[in-house]
C-alpha cells in the first residue's frame, strides 16, 4: 500500500488553525451571549441560614438570579453518582446549587445571569449570605478520626472500604506470607494533592430553539455524549432535541470527564427559561476551589522478602481523600490499589482502602488516575528492600519482574473497569536493559563519586509501572467516503490536544488506501456521532482508533464489491492506491473512489455531472436486481465499533538523574530517561509529544506542586501566582527510547499513552534525591525546605 | 447603576478599531470580546500564565494586566496578526507546527507572540536565551521540550528566509 501512514510521524492537522488564532476555544463561542457568574461559598463546611439578592437587583441590564428553591425536578436533585460501586456504600454527591449546607469552599450557591461577566460579578459581590459556620474536617488524618463528620449521615467520614487480597502458593494469606518471610519492611507513605489545571477551564454555551424546541450546547469536556445524555435527563428533554459539541479544548487531563458540572445542567437550564443564549467560563480561581482535585493519600506498607529481595507478601493499607463528594465513585483508589503491582510478580497481596470525605474539593481522576500513588508506593518498597539487602535497586526489581514467557499474566485482581486484571503482553527485562543503558546506570557510581570530589551530591533513580489503557465499554468509528472522493471520518469521544485529528486520519488513509488529505476526522460532536463513552484512561487511540480502523474495512470492502462489478473483476483481486481501486498489477483496470461512491448510491436525480452517472437511465444497475440489493444500504459508508473484552496493557521505565545543592537544599533533574512500551506507534511524534507532557506534570507533582489547605478547608494557594505549575526552566530535557511489544487484543496491536509519563515520576525523582542524600523519601512533593527539614532530622 | 463608557481606538493587526468600552474592561476582554479576535486567550486573569501574551507597539504585554483604555492610541499584534499578509503563516507559527511545540494550543498564542518579539531582537539565540524567553508562559501540555526545539528552529527558517532576500535583492540589483 503506497498511502502506508500507521506509525510515520505525520504533522499535525490541528495545527493550521490553532497557530493562527483560528481554533474556537469554548469562550470564544456566543458573542453576545449572556453571562453566568456564581456566588461560591467562602466557608468549608457551612449551613445557609438566608440569601438576601436585593442589593443586587439594581445592576445594570441584571437579567436573572437562581438558588437551589429555583430549581425544578431533577435539577433540584443531587448530581449523579456516576459510577457506582459495591464498596462505595455511603456515596454522597452535590446539588447543582447548595441545598442547606455547604462542604467546600467554592461549591456553587447562586447563580446569576447578566449582559456580560463583569455585571453578573457585580451582581454576586452583592449578593448576602447568611451562615452558620460548622466544623470542617481537612486532612486524611483527620477524616480518619471520624471526629467530626463532612456528611450527617455518613459515620467515620467512609464513604468507601474495600478489601482485595490475592493469597500466594497454597492459598497463604498476604499477612502471614510477610510474618514468614525471611526479612521485613514496614513504612509509611504520603502523597499530596495536586489537581489537572488545564490552561483552559471549563465552560458551558447553551442556544435554547425555542420553534425547534431544541438545545445546543457546546462544552468544554472530555465526554459530550454523556453531557448530553444527563443534560436530556435532568431536563426532561427528549434526547433527539439535545445535540452537544466539545469545541477545540484547551486540556483536559481528567477533571473535564466528570459531568455533568453543575453549570453544564445550570446554564442550559437558563437558556432555555430566558430563551436566550448563556454562557458561563469559568475563571482561574473557581477552577482551583470548584473543579476536582486528585492524588492525596497516606499508606501504611508492609513487605516481606526472600535474600534476592523477592516479595513474597505485601500488604498495602491506603487511606483516600476524595473530598467533599464522589460523583466518579472510587476510580481512583481502585486503580492505586491494583496498579501498584506494576511490572511484578508478588507472592501474596493484600491491599485495603478507606476513602474519607474531607470538606474540600472533590478527587476525581487526574492523568494518572490513582497509578502515581500506588507506584511510588511499589517502587518505594523496592528501593528499601535493596537498600535493606545492600543490593543495586535495578537487580531487585528485576528479581520480580513478570516474564516475557508469562504473558498473558493474571494479577488475580479486579480492575477498574470490573473485568479481571491480565497484563496482555510486555517485555519488562528488556525495558529495564534499555533504560539502564539509556542513562548509563552502571557507570553512574562513578560519576557520584567524581561529582563527591567536587563538594557536588548527585543521585541517580529509577521507577518501572504498568499502566492498563483502553479501557472499555466500546468506542465507535464512522465513516463515509463521498461522491468527491473525500472521506468523512466521525468518533464520539472527544479531544483536548491529543491530535486525534491527525493519528485517526492516519488510520483511515492506511486503511483505506486514500491520500490523507482526503481525510477529515470529526471527534466529540453528537450530531456525527451519538454512541461513545468519552476520552480518559489513555483510551482514545485504543478505543476509537481501533474503531475507525474496523468501520474502514467495512467501508473497504464495500468499495471493493461495487469496483469488483464495475471492472468485472474478482473483488479479491483489487487493490486501493491514492484514492483509487484497480486490479493489482493492471493500473489501467482501475476506477476511482469517488465514482464508486456515485454507484453505491442509485439515483433518481442528477445534481452534478458524477450524480448523473447514478441516475437510473445511466444503466449503472442491472434489469433483473433491486437497485439497493438485499443486506446493502445505499452510500458508501461504515460504522463500527471496538469494545474489548478487557483492557491492554502498556509500560515503561523511567530513570532521573538529580543534584542537591548542599547548602540551599535544592533539587535539579539533571538529566530525564524515558522507556516506553504503549505498542505499535501510530504517530511516534505525538506519542513523543504524550511523554514530555506527563513527564512534566510528574515533574510539577514530584517537586513543586501541592494544595495548601489551611486547617479551615481554605485553600491558600488557589492561584497560579502560588501553585507552583513548571515553566520551561522546572523541566528537564527528556531523552526517550521506545520498545514495541503489540498487544495481542486489538486488530492495530496498539495500546494507550496519554498518561504515560506522568505515572513514576514522583517515585523516580524520590529514589534519586534518597540516592543522593542517602535520607529515605517517603513523602511527596519535596520541596527544598522539605529536604532542609529532613537534613535537620538526619 | 449605568457605567461610564469610554472611547478608545486601537490600531490591531495594522487596521483600526474602535471600541467604547467601560474603564474597567481589560484589554483582553476588549480584543476578544468587543473586537472578536479570539485568538488571544486567557488562562488565568493574573498575568501568570502568559496565554493572553499580544504585542504593545512591538512588546510582549498581558493584555489581562492592562486596560483597553490604556492601550488607547497604541499599536497591538495579536496571534491574528502574525501571518504574512499573504496568509503564509510567519517562521515561529511554522516551526511550532513543525516541531509539535503544542497540544491543545490554548497557550500556543502567548507564546508565539512572546518568541516573535524575541526573536526579532535575537535573531541567533544560544539554548540559555530561548529557554529565557518562553519562561515565561506556562504550557501543561507539551513540557517545553518542542518549544524550545521551535525556537530554535524558527531562528533558523527566519534566517534562511533573510538569505535567500537578500541573495534574490542581489540578483535584482544586478
Amino acid at each position: 500500500m503506497t498511502t502506508r501512514l500507521f506509525g510515520e510521524p505525520v504533522q499535525r492537522r490541528e495545527d493550521a488553525r490553532l497557530v493562527t488564532g483560528g481554533g474556537r476555544y469554548l469562550d470564544d463561542l456566543g458573542a453576545g451571549a449572556l453571562a453566568a457568574a456564581f456566588v461560591r461559598s467562602p466557608h468549608a463546611h457551612a449551613r445557609i441560614l438566608d440569601i438576601d439578592v436585593s442589593a443586587a437587583l439594581d445592576v445594570e441590564g441584571l437579567v436573572a438570579i437562581y438558588t437551589w428553591e429555583d430549581l425544578p425536578g431533577a435539577l433540584a436533585e443531587p448530581l449523579p453518582l456516576l459510577i457506582p460501586h459495591p464498596a462505595l456504600t455511603h456515596g454522597r454527591t452535590a446539588y447543582p446549587l447548595a441545598k442547606e449546607i455547604v462542604r467546600h469552599v467554592g461549591e456553587p450557591v447562586v447563580m446569576v445571569v447578566a449582559p456580560d461577566r463583569y455585571l453578573a460579578e457585580d451582581a454576586c459581590a452583592l449578593i448576602r449570605v447568611d451562615y452558620e459556620i460548622l466544623k470542617p474536617v481537612v486532612g486524611i488524618e483527620e477524616a480518619a478520626g471520624g471526629a467530626h463528620l463532612v456528611h450527617e449521615d455518613v459515620p467515620g467520614n467512609v464513604g468507601a472500604h474495600l478489601v482485595q487480597e490475592v493469597p500466594g502458593h497454597g492459598g497463604v494469606p498476604a499477612r502471614e506470607a510477610v510474618d514468614a518471610a525471611p526479612h521485613r519492611l514496614e513504612f509509611r507513605l504520603d502523597i499530596e494533592r495536586s489537581a489537572c489545571t488545564p490552561l483552559e477551564g471549563k465552560g458551558v454555551y447553551a442556544r435554547w430553539d425555542a420553534d425547534d424546541g431544541s438545545l445546543r450546547i457546546y462544552s468544554s469536556t472530555q465526554t459530550s455524549t454523556s453531557v448530553r445524555m444527563a443534560i436530556a435527563a435532568k431536563l426532561g428533554l427528549p434526547l433527539p432535541k439535545v445535540e452537544v459539541v466539545a469545541p477545540d479544548v484547551g486540556g483536559g487531563f481528567g477533571v473535564k470527564i466528570v459531568h455533568p458540572w453543575p453549570e453544564e445542567i445550570l446554564v442550559p437550564w437558563a437558556a432555555r427559561l430566558l430563551n436566550r443564549e448563556v454562557k458561563w467560563t469559568e475563571d482561574r480561581r473557581e477552577h482551583f476551589v470548584s473543579s476536582s482535585h486528585e492524588r492525596g493519600q497516606v499508606q501504611r506498607v508492609r513487605a516481606g522478602f526472600d535474600d534476592d529481595g523477592r516479595v513474597l507478601g505485601l500488604e498495602v493499607e491506603i487511606l483516600h481523600d476524595h473530598g467533599a463528594y464522589t460523583p466518579y465513585g472510587i476510580i481512583v483508589p481502585i486503580i492505586t490499589s491494583t496498579q501498584l503491582l506494576g511490572p511484578y510478580k508478588v507472592g501474596a497481596y493484600r491491599v485495603e482502602f478507606s476513602s474519607l470525605y474531607t470538606n474540600t474539593v472533590q478527587v476525581t481522576p487526574y492523568r494518572g488516575a490513582g497509578r502515581p500513588q500506588g507506584v511510588f508506593c511499589m517502587e518505594r518498597t523496592m528501593d528499601k528492600i535493596a537498600a535493606y539487602l545492600g543490593k543495586d535497586r535495578t537487580e531487585v526489581r528485576a528479581a520480580n519482574f513478570i516474564q516475557p514467557g508469562e504473558f498473558p499474566y493474571d494479577q488475580g485482581l479486579m480492575f477498574q473497569d470490573g473485568r479481571p486484571l491480565i497484563y496482555d503482553s510486555g517485555d519488562y527485562p528488556e525495558a529495564l536493559r534499555m533504560l539502564k543503558e539509556l542513562i548509563g546506570w552502571d557507570s553512574f557510581a562513578e560519576d557520584k563519586a567524581r561529582a563527591a570530589a567536587e563538594g557536588r551530591r548527585i543521585g541517580i533513580g529509577v521507577g518501572c509501572y504498568v499502566e492498563g489503557t483502553g479501557v472499555g465499554p466500546y468506542e465507535g468509528g464512522h465513516v463515509q467516503i463521498t461522491s468527491d472522493g473525500r472521506v468523512h471520518v466521525s468518533t464520539g469521544l472527544t479531544s483536548q490536544g491529543q491530535g486525534h485529528e491527525t493519528v485517526f486520519a492516519q488510520i483511515a488513509a492506511t486503511e483505506l488506501g486514500v491520500p490523507i488529505e482526503k481525510v477529515s476526522v470529526v471527534t466529540g460532536d453528537t450530531r456525527r456521532f451519538g454512541y461513545a463513552v468519552g476520552t480518559f484512561a489513555s483510551r482514545a487511540a485504543v478505543m476509537s482508533g481501533n474503531a475507525i480502523a474496523l468501520a474502514c474495512r467495512k467501508v473497504r470492502e464495500k468499495a471493493l464489491r461495487i469496483a469488483a462489478e464495475a471492472l468485472e473483476a474478482d473483488p479479491r483481486d483489487l487493490e486501493i492506491t491514492d484514492g483509487t481501486v484497480h486490479v493489482a498489477g493492471v493500473p489501467s483496470a482501475s476506477i476511482p473512489l469517488a465514482t464508486v461512491a456515485v454507484l453505491s448510491n442509485p439515483l433518481r436525480y442528477a445534481f452534478d455531472e458524477e450524480a448523473r452517472r447514478a441516475t437510473q437511465f445511466a444503466g449503472a444497475g442491472s434489469d433483473d436486481r433491486p437497485p439497493v440489493a438485499e443486506g446493502e444500504e445505499p452510500g458508501l459508508e461504515g460504522r463500527d465499533y471496538y469494545s474489548p473484552v478487557r483492557s491492554t496493557f502498556a509500560a515503561g521505565m523511567h530513570a532521573a538523574i538529580v543534584e542537591t545543592d548542599p547548602d540551599t537544599a535544592e533539587i535539579r533533574i539533571l538529566r530525564y530517561a524515558v522507556v516506553h512500551d504503549c505498542g505499535k506507534l501510530i504517530n511516534p511524534m505525538i506519542v513523543e509529544g504524550q511523554i514530555h507532557g506527563g513527564v512534566a506534570q510528574g515533574v510539577g507533582g514530584a517537586l513543586y506542586e501541592k494544595m495548601a489547605y489551611d486547617e479551615h478547608g481554605q485553600l491558600l494557594n488557589a492561584s497560579f501566582m502560588d501553585f507552583l505549575m513548571p515553566y520551561a526552566t522546572e523541566v528537564p530535557h527528556i531523552e526517550t527510547a521506545h520498545l514495541e511489544t503489540p498487544s495481542p487484543l486489538n486488530p492495530l496491536g496498539i495500546k494507550g499513552a496519554g498518561e504515560a509519563g506522568v505515572i513514576p515520576v514522583s517515585a523516580v525523582i524520590a529514589s534519586a534525591v534518597e540516592d543522593a542524600e542517602g535520607i529515605a523519601i517517603d513523602r511527596m512533593p519535596i520541596s527544598p525546605s522539605d529536604l532542609h527539614h529532613l537534613r535537620l532530622e538526619r | 447603576m449605568n457605567e461610564t463608557r469610554h472611547r478608545v481606538t486601537l490600531k490591531v493587526n495594522g487596521v483600526v478599531r474602535e471600541a467604547t468600552v467601560p474603564g474597567r474592561r481589560l484589554l483582553s476582554d476588549c480584543l476578544r470580546h468587543d473586537l472578536g479576535l479570539t485568538g488571544t486567550h486567557v488562562g488565568c486573569e493574573h498575568g501568570v500564565c502568559g496565554a493572553c501574551t499580544v504585542l504593545l507597539d512591538g512588546e510582549p504585554v498581558r493584555s489581562c494586566l492592562m486596560f483597553a483604555v490604556t492601550a488607547d492610541g497604541h499599536e497591538i499584534t495579536t496571534v491574528e496578526g502574525l501571518a504574512r499578509g499573504d496568509g503564509e503563516p510567519s517562521p515561529v507559527q511554522r516551526a511550532f507546527s513543525e516541531c509539535h511545540a503544542l497540544q491543545c494550543g490554548f497557550c500556543t498564542p502567548g507564546f508565539l507572540c512572546a518568541v516573535t518579539a524575541f526573536l526579532r531582537d535575537n535573531p541567533a539565540p544560544s539554548e540559555e536565551e530561548a529557554l529565557e524567553a518562553v519562561s515565561g508562559n506556562l504550557c501543561r501540555c507539551t513540557g517545553y521540550q518542542n518549544i524550545l526545539k521551535a525556537v530554535h528552529r524558527a531562528a533558523e527558517i527566519q534566517a534562511s528566509e533573510i538569505q535567500a532576500a537578500e541573495i534574490q535583492a542581489e540578483e535584482g540589483g544586478a
